[in-house]
């Protein structure tokens, strides 16, 4: 028998790095840390400036209440680009998913084949958030871009896209639904687990294509499609690097997301304070929103019993 | 019978193969412009065969901006994305693995505080951490733009838990009797099983972090510090008339390590958000 203290000791600093509470602690301190300095710090620092004038470079930085929040409600751009968000919202994110809900259903075909098409059709959501495909974007559009070129073909008349106010957020929002490629490949992911004698018990009952879809395929695939939604609709709200460069909020303000109203406040007019509580606000009506999907969501999202 | 369903098949396939086409025309109509001269590209062709092909797009592009060339662009790119991409990796697996495998105080509190980020606008948080790099003096490098992809990102640490919730726990159980530890289990069980989750990880990080415009429009402002997509960028802000034709040749080349990481691990990639997405 060695030394019974330095023993006892030793097992007890064993037990302590061995004990699930430490373990858990070590695993988790990259997020515990993370989350404090990079979310938490943040989050209170802006919640505190939005109820000041803080501005880069002030030597004092004055309290000044509600202010803030009441010049937002007189403040024409930011009504407007509120307006802009939610319209480029509630157009592109059902429509996205629609599309990568039919192209999805569209490849569940057992084919080799299928594998390479999804990748075919994942490459514009792959690509379609860089400044190049941006870039692309802005010139297909353009006064003599490739749209006009076949419309002209088509012999239609051409459209000036980024120069009329009811037009221009069009090609934004065509580009967002572009981009359908990660949502078709999670409700590819969900078609499959649907079980196949679902389907076969409603051909023996005569049910045609449509009504399998409309009573088999959504109701299996409701979970996914709240998922979708969600994950979408934040990100939609989220919107920026796109009308940052397709057209720098214009013409008059008709593309000016709320994303880059706020960088322009902050970044532009150096008014922090004003700009800080702007994305609260933003953040308000992004809860209120995914609280209406999540509370409306019991209604039809349908779940299997016992799960 | 038979005619009508080989019929079928091939009008199937050659309904997806046009629209795919469609689909992916204007990356192509970008590839074939870094060919064609500016005249060609404003007349509004459609066509996607150069009239005149030339390659000089490329080396008046590459040549970049006020004597920077675009390898200077690219390797600042490369450095970011890869290191904030392994950053990645690492640290959401470990985060991951704490959250669904270790009954720990305050777990329950974490994860939530993880669902919660997942949810959180970057705008939110966007200008005060912009104040606190500029205050510690770290703004203009690229230390904001690689630090916190060390703290695990939500969206991935919630992917890698529902892939490790398909990770029997008996394997954990066997382990353990056989004298693993916790963090053995981690390294010899868990990281090597959640090898699909990874190479999602890796694709998706990559071409977001590779294709992030804001951040490094944020925090670098010397041109010899600019990323590939802001210098890309700069071809459309130049005071003169654009060159469209060297624009599409970088854009071309600003494209080109996506496709390549998508192509290596694009198998993983369509299963592996397939099977580690989501489960009800």
């Amino acid at each position: 028998m060695k030394d019974t203290t330095t023993i006892g000791f030793g097992t007890k600093v064993r037990k302590f790095f061995y004990n699930d509470n430490t373990v858990g602690h070590v695993f988790a301190a990259p997020f515990i840390f993370g989350f404090i300095c990079f979310s938490l710090i943040p989050i209170l620092t802006s919640f505190y400036y939005a109820f000041t004038d803080f501005s880069m470079g002030s030597k004092e930085v004055t309290p000044v209440g509600l202010k803030n929040f009441a010049a937002l409600l007189t403040d024409e751009t930011f009504m407007k680009s509120l307006g802009v968000t939610l319209k480029y919202v509630f157009i592109s994110v059902p429509m996205k998913l629609a599309f990568a809900l039919f192209v999805a259903f569209l490849l569940t075909r057992k084919s080799k084949m299928v594998t390479l098409y999804r990748s075919l059709y994942y490459v514009p959501s792959l690509v379609g958030g860089s400044v190049a495909v941006a870039l692309v974007w802005k010139q297909l559009f353009a006064r003599r871009g490739l749209f006009n070129m076949v419309m002209k073909d088509m012999g239609l008349d051409t459209i000036n896209w980024f120069g009329d106010q009811g037009l221009a957020l069009f090609p934004l929002i065509l580009m967002s639904v572009w981009q359908f490629g990660s949502s078709m490949i999670i409700f590819a992911a969900g078609l499959k687990e649907i079980p196949t004698t679902y389907y076969e018990a409603a051909e023996i009952d005569g049910a045609n294509g449509l009504q399998k879809f409309i009573k088999i395929t959504l109701p299996c695939l409701s979970p996914i499609v709240l998922y979708n939604l969600v994950m979408q609709t934040i990100s939609a709200f989220m919107a920026f690097t796109q009308a940052f460069i397709i057209t720098k909020g214009g013409p008059n303000n008709a593309t000016m997301m709320y994303a880059l109203y706020v960088y322009k406040q902050a970044f532009d007019y150096n008014n922090m304070g004003y700009a800080c509580a702007m994305s609260w606000f933003m953040l308000m009506v992004m809860s209120i929103i995914t609280l209406i999907i999540f509370k409306s969501s019991k209604m039809w999202v349908f779940s299997e019993a016992g799960d | 019978m038979k005619v009508r369903k080989i019929t079928f098949k091939v009008l199937y396939h050659l309904f997806v193969v046009t629209f795919g086409i469609v689909m992916i025309y204007p990356v192509l109509w970008m590839i074939s412009g870094s060919f064609k001269d500016n005249a060609e590209i404003l007349r509004g062709t459609l066509s996607l065969i150069p009239e005149v092909p030339k390659l000089s797009n490329y080396s008046t592009g590459w040549s970049g901006f006020a004597g920077i060339t675009f390898g200077t662009f690219f390797k600042n790119s490369l450095l970011i994305t890869t290191v904030a991409t392994l950053g990645t990796v690492l640290s959401s697996s470990l985060v991951a693995y704490a959250l669904s495998r270790i009954r720990f105080k305050g777990r329950k509190f974490w994860f939530t505080c993880m669902l919660a980020t997942m949810m959180l606008p970057g705008q939110v948080i966007m200008i005060p951490s912009y104040l606190i790099w500029y205050n510690l003096g770290l703004s203009n490098s690229y230390v904001p733009l690689i630090l916190p992809y060390f703290c695990g990102q939500a969206f991935f640490i919630y992917q890698m838990m529902q892939f490790m919730a398909g990770i029997p726990r008996e394997l954990d159980e066997a382990a353990t009797i056989d004298g693993c530890s916790r963090y053995t289990i981690y390294t010899h069980i868990i990281l090597p099983l959640l090898k699909p989750s990874i190479v999602t990880t890796i694709i998706i990080q990559f071409y977001w972090k590779w294709d992030d415009y804001m951040g490094p429009l944020l925090y670098l402002s010397k041109p010899q510090s600019y990323t590939a997509s802001l210098a890309v960028k700069m071809f459309a802000d130049a005071a003169t008339t654009t060159d469209f034709g060297a624009m599409f040749a970088m854009s071309t080349l600003s494209l080109i390590p996506v496709f390549l990481i998508f192509l290596f691990f694009n198998r993983y990639l369509v299963e592996g958000i397939g099977t580690s997405g989501l489960k009800g």
